[in-house]
């Protein structure tokens, strides 16, 4: 796959000031996305995964964003708002989690979709306006003529994320980013919106970036899976390799603590002990430390390591992994729970 | 823990029965303001039965009525019809003054941990209040707190510490310490992990099975998450637009569902197998749950229904008796036949 990558991310780091201190979101992360594939970034609250998605927008105003990311070659960190502006929306796109809050009640569906046509090329109101029924069409909103005449409120939270997605991709962007985009809506609405997204993104062979908390949408969508913990980038693989042979234990912690749909197994789970990190008082070594079994049981020299040194990445065979006691790939496999943890 | 008879209610009560048995429950909201407004029939002749030291799982879509059903259960509401029956007697309509004996025996732990711990509070203060209320002193019921957030995994020393000072987790287990305080015999449990991150989930699902356990608690588990119910019940009730569509122990329920929507329901949910997920077979429903402000005529899944036919468009199915060597229950007029 020597295919050039249409956003580019390197060493990333976000930095807001806070009355706390200086809190870092985002701490060197660095990943690609190529066209037609869908990298799943999974984290738990306080991970910066959504920060990472911002960032990428260019939409943190008040951080300090260091580092690099480039959309085919274009830097975008530290570009003016207005360039900026010129890209957004036309070169990439972002859906959210609650599409209610993020249309405007005041204007019909079909006016919101059209003004980001207007603004981007310049369209007349009734080419603007043809665009915005074809859009709701094609995301499968029944009756789009109709439909495109009527305020956010009278659609359901499924049919909203449909007009979400209708609007993120008027202006036929190269990257959609879709941050928790199934969270707020129930499981049998969430597999009608990522069967969409899917079917959009063959049809146009998009980049899409998917941040989520749920290994399960991870699973059935992304290509390529990046695993971040409190900041960092723990793990990145493609999406078998990640589920199989997980080499970070936070990722092997992760799995093994969930509960399966296909686990008739009534035993307690595996649980990871303690809580996420929090960003204000980070530990000085690898923020999974605290809670990780293997850096517990080992000796005390590679306890110490893993306590005071933060690990870097280290790539092995396009699997990279950011921990001094990695799991090798022949590690047992990641098979639901038997043994009970107190 | 420690051998605090107090906390156990007196064996005088019958032990046969179930625990907790619910009949025809219904409970209709009054429309809201303006022309069009309508009564909304959230929970409809709604029916099950909890045994002693069981865990029913209650499951649905958001608006499906399995929180109103919770709510009732512990007479945060009341309902408009049917009953709901604890240790043999009815408690659907007592007064809030003849609930209060009852409200030792079942308690609730709630969704969002922080927004349901009062956060001027200490812990031992959240965790006492009941045993205050009850009648018991100030020292014991706080040498009561202690024992129980040992019991529930915190560490008594941090009992005058303020919510905001324990993470998600912990501050469930500080509402679960505060709910076994007048030590229930049944906890409702509406949404006890949902809002807690993947990892920390599975900390409160133990948590919770070996309370069970120890303190032989009966459980209504509500929540959306399957895979989270197939872990912690024994059966599991299938609720859809107000009404149990299917209910049965839980392997049956799982392993074979018989209605269209648990199937649906089973088959929508992403598992965290890559490999599997591929190679499945889905049913993908269209459009979304429909309001209960305006639920359609029939069977109120037909418009749903991959299996829809005439007679699902004009009469409602009812949760009938289980058919003959069948230990489920389903409300469907062409249930999956295994």
């Amino acid at each position: 796959m020597a295919v050039e990558p249409l956003l580019s991310v390197r060493d990333l780091t976000v930095t807001f000031a806070t009355d706390g201190g200086p809190v870092r979101a985002v701490d060197s992360l660095s990943f690609d996305v190529e066209r037609g594939r869908t990298l799943g970034i999974v984290g738990e609250s306080g991970s910066g995964k959504s920060v990472t998605s911002m960032a990428v927008m260019g939409l943190h105003t008040g951080a300090d964003v260091s580092g690099s990311i480039t959309m085919e070659g274009r830097e975008l960190v530290g570009l003016a708002e207005r360039d900026l502006n010129r890209l957004r929306g036309r070169k990439m796109a972002m859906i959210f989690q609650d599409p209610l809050s993020s249309l405007h009640p005041y204007y019909t569906v079909g006016e919101q979709i059209a003004e980001h046509h207007r603004v981007h090329f310049g369209s007349r109101r009734a080419a603007s306006r043809r665009r915005a029924v074809e859009m709701l069409a094609e995301v499968g909103i029944p009756e789009p003529r109709r439909r495109a005449g009527e305020y956010p409120h009278r659609f359901s939270g499924g049919m909203r994320q449909r007009v979400m997605v209708a609007m993120a991709l008027a202006c036929e962007p190269d990257l959609l980013i879709a941050d928790e985009p199934t969270t707020a809506l129930d499981v049998t609405v969430q597999a009608q919106i990522l069967e969409l997204i899917a079917r959009i993104q063959q049809e146009r062979d998009l980049a899409v970036v998917l941040i989520t908390h749920d290994l399960g949408v991870v699973a059935r969508v992304a290509h390529d899976v990046l695993v971040m913990y409190g900041g960092r980038a723990a793990e990145r693989a493609p999406v078998d390799v990640v589920f199989a042979a997980p080499a970070h234990p936070y990722t092997r912690g992760l799995l093994d603590s969930l509960p399966r749909l296909d686990d008739a197994d009534d035993a307690p789970l595996r649980a990871i002990p303690g809580s996420p990190p929090s960003l204000l008082a980070p530990a000085p070594g690898c923020a999974f430390a605290p809670r990780c079994r293997r850096a517990a049981s080992a000796g005390a020299e590679a306890r110490q390591r893993c306590e005071r040194v933060e690990p870097g990445p280290v790539a092995v065979a396009g699997h990279m992994v950011a921990c001094h006691l990695p799991l090798g790939p022949d590690a047992a496999p990641c098979t639901p729970s038997s043994e009970a943890t107190p | 823990m420690t051998n605090d008879n107090t906390t156990r209610p007196g064996p005088a009560r019958p032990v046969h029965g179930p625990l907790l048995s619910v009949r025809d429950l219904t409970m209709t909201f009054p429309g809201g303001r303006g022309r069009s407004a309508r009564p909304v029939r959230a929970v409809d002749n709604v029916g099950f039965d909890v045994a002693r030291g069981e865990t029913l799982g209650l499951v649905g879509e958001s608006g499906c009525g399995k929180s109103t059903t919770g709510r009732m259960i512990v007479r945060l509401l009341e309902p408009t019809g049917g009953s709901v029956t604890y240790d043999g007697r009815d408690i659907s309509h007592l007064s809030q003054r003849d609930l209060r004996p009852l409200r030792q025996e079942i308690q609730m732990v709630f969704q969002d941990p922080h927004s349901s711990l009062n956060p001027r509070r200490t812990v031992a203060r959240i965790i006492a209040e009941p045993l205050l209320v009850q009648g018991r002193t100030a020292a014991e019921a706080r040498r009561r707190a202690a024992e129980l957030m040992e019991l529930v995994g915190l560490i008594p020393e941090h009992i005058d510490r303020r919510p905001h000072e324990f993470s998600g987790g912990q501050a469930q287990r500080i509402g679960i310490a505060r709910a076994l305080a007048t030590g229930p015999r049944l906890i409702v449990a509406d949404e006890p992990v949902s809002a807690l991150d993947v990892s920390v989930q599975a900390q409160i699902v133990n948590l919770m099975g070996r309370l069970q356990r120890e303190l032989s608690l009966a459980y209504l588990f509500i929540a959306h998450d399957l895979a989270v119910v197939r872990r912690v019940c024994d059966r599991v009730a299938v609720m859809y637009l107000g009404r149990i569509v299917e209910i049965g122990p839980k392997e049956r329920v799982y392993a074979a569902p018989a209605h269209p929507y648990t199937r649906s329901l089973l088959s929508a949910v992403p598992l965290p197998d890559p490999v599997r997920e591929r190679a499945r077979e889905r049913i993908t429903l269209l459009g979304d749950p429909p309001s209960p402000a305006s639920p359609p005529p029939g069977c109120t899944f037909h418009p749903r229904c991959p299996k829809a036919r005439q007679i699902c468009r004009t009469e409602t199915p009812e949760l009938g008796p289980p058919a003959p060597g069948e230990v489920r229950q389903v409300a469907c007029h062409f249930p999956e036949t295994p």
